[in-house]
């Protein structure tokens, strides 16, 4: 009797276990999929954040900090560059701009397979970010590539057509912009340090795909367009600091999304990224301050703004990449490399940069970039591997003193694609609709020539 | 009639309105003005670029009185307005040959 009933139990254990076994693999599964989704919505949710932080970086912040920095007779005009820009790139981003920028092509430009958005859906693309839907990702990235033809409307604003500056946004963001975004962070692009780039270029947030190609660039159309009329002869003060405060301050905090969003993720590199930024901006505020307190006897409020967004831009290509006590370094040279641009180097060159997008965003583009390469620590930024599976040693400080070139090939590319692209832009757009606003729209302001408006009614 | 025409430092105005009030005379036009004398202005800087800064803002009272009391206007005017630093501004008097009140035509010191 004994046996039987053993018999039968050893019979039914037989038969449940697998289904038990069943029930476990199931449960895990749905488990793995719970955290999966957890983290993806986390991750979005972080993602979208930053989309709006960034567009928020544009309009209003730098409207508002360029803005401020013109005279009065112009402040729509410098505020309209910024925001029609944030209309004009997002349909040439829907129309072929992301396709060219990520999808993979040849080592200049992507294809169009996501030409008009096709297939650019809630799918995650794991070739970037494996956990958020693949149009976050590329609203994110739209951010960028308004911002960054945007930064250039500071060295020709006040003189400006606005008819030439819509033909040059349109001709630079396909020559200038999606090539070079594509070949830094598109799959297979040239300089694409993850996905096959031939030299593998470390630009965690665009130090050169952001800021090296506008700030480049303006100096070409500075040059190019020539001087304001009555530059050095009339005063040209700016005309409200206190908008530019605004302005600035909006960059500063826009920029956590800017480069902590560029983490892709709601992870502890963003938080990594996040640090940096912040330290970056304060260390060049009191660069600037310093330098300009030694040198003019008095450390002034615009340069206390002007030297907070040098910093940020300095500490964009290296804020994924180095620890905080470094990015204070790249922030203070930032602070003061930019103040001898802006104030040396452009009076004794004379080009009108009016509100000097080449003195901040070139210079402190090309300085982050190039210290990205000495600062960049796998202790922060683990995710590229060496041949045997372990994190790679990436800047001079990991003992890869060679990435120093890869970063100043990245520069060097930056700067020859920038130059070449907007001199031949500014000669089409010259030949066809004309650049700058005659003697007398300048004189009268752009506000009313270019838009019919005046910025401040006072009177009514 | 006397016109006393006076520039002012423009944190003076509310002393000078008050001081000539106390005197009795309560007619007066303001006008916010630039300009300078012998105070030379100052220099100002944004991003290396210099600007001297010489028209200062100075506000422009303009009153007429009768005669008799321009002496005591100015008097008190300047009392007011003096802080014995340069920049304090000047006062101008002249003679006015008629004062119409718009409303009913009287003319004279009675329109004042």
């Amino acid at each position: 009797m004994i046996r039987r009933v053993f018999c039968l139990l050893l019979l039914a254990a037989a038969l449940l276990a697998p289904a038990a076994a069943q029930t476990v693999e199931a449960k895990l599964a749905s488990l793995e999929a719970a955290a999966k989704a957890a983290q993806s919505s986390g991750d979005n949710a972080w993602m979208l954040t930053s989309s709006a932080l960034v567009l928020m970086m544009t309009g209003p912040g730098l409207a508002l900090f360029y803005g401020g920095l013109v005279r009065k007779k112009n402040v729509l005009g410098t505020m309209m560059h910024s925001f029609v820009l944030m209309a004009v790139i997002t349909v040439l981003w829907c129309l072929a701009g992301y396709s060219l920028t990520f999808a993979e092509g040849n080592s200049f430009m992507g294809d169009l397979r996501y030409a008009l958005l096709n297939g650019v859906g809630s799918a995650p693309n794991a070739d970037y970010a494996g956990t958020i839907p693949q149009q976050t990702f590329m609203i994110y990235q739209l951010m960028f590539a308004i911002i960054t033809p945007a930064l250039i409307s500071g060295a020709f604003a006040e003189r400006m057509k606005f008819s030439g500056m819509l033909l040059f946004m349109v001709l630079w963001a396909f020559l200038v912009y999606f090539p070079m975004a594509h070949m830094v962070w598109g799959k297979g692009g040239l300089l694409n340090a993850y996905l096959g780039g031939k030299f593998p270029c470390f630009d965690f947030a665009g130090g050169t795909v952001v800021h090296i190609t506008s700030g480049v660039s303006a100096l070409v159309c500075a040059l190019y367009l020539g001087k304001r009329q009555g530059y050095k002869v009339e005063p040209m003060k700016p005309h409200s600091l206190v908008i530019s405060f605004v302005g600035a301050c909006l960059l500063w905090v826009g920029w956590f999304g800017f480069n902590a969003g560029s983490a892709l993720g709601a992870t502890g590199l963003a938080s990594s990224a996040f640090v940096a930024t912040h330290f970056g901006a304060a260390a060049a505020t009191l660069g600037w301050l310093l330098a300009e307190w030694i040198q003019t006897g008095k450390p002034s409020f615009l340069g206390a703004i002007s030297g907070a967004v040098a910093g940020l831009v300095a500490i964009t290509p290296a804020s994924g990449f180095v620890r905080p006590l470094p990015a204070l370094l790249i922030g203070f040279a930032a602070g003061i490399l930019c103040y001898f641009m802006v104030t040396g180097v452009k009076v004794r060159f004379g080009y009108d940069d009016s509100l000097d997008a080449f003195g901040v965003h070139g210079a402190g583009g090309t300085l982050g970039a190039i210290l990205t390469g000495v600062f960049a620590t796998n202790a922060v930024n683990d995710v590229l591997k060496d041949a045997a599976g372990k994190p790679a040693a990436l800047g001079w400080v990991d003992g890869n003193a060679g990435q120093i070139l890869n970063q100043a090939i990245g520069v060097a590319i930056a700067w020859a694609l920038a130059m070449a692209g907007t001199f031949l832009i500014l000669k089409i757009c010259d030949a066809t609709v004309g650049l700058r606003a005659d003697r007398e729209q300048e004189i009268q302001g752009l506000d009313l020539s270019m838009h019919g408006e005046e910025g401040y009614i006072l009177e009514s | 009639m006397k016109k006393i025409e006076a520039v002012i430092q423009p944190f003076k105005l509310d002393e000078v309105k008050e001081a000539l009030k106390g005197i009795g005379i309560d007619g007066m036009t303001i006008t916010e003005v630039r300009g300078h004398g012998r105070q030379k202005g100052h220099k100002e800087v944004y991003r290396g670029q210099e600007y001297n800064v010489d028209l200062l803002p100075k506000v422009k009272i303009e009153m007429v009185v009768p005669a008799g009391r321009a002496d005591e206007a100015v008097k008190t005017l300047c009392g007011a307005a003096r802080t014995g630093k340069i920049g304090d501004g000047k006062v101008f008097v002249y003679d006015v040959a008629e004062a119409i009140r718009i409303r009913n035509d009287d003319r004279g010191e009675s329109a004042l």
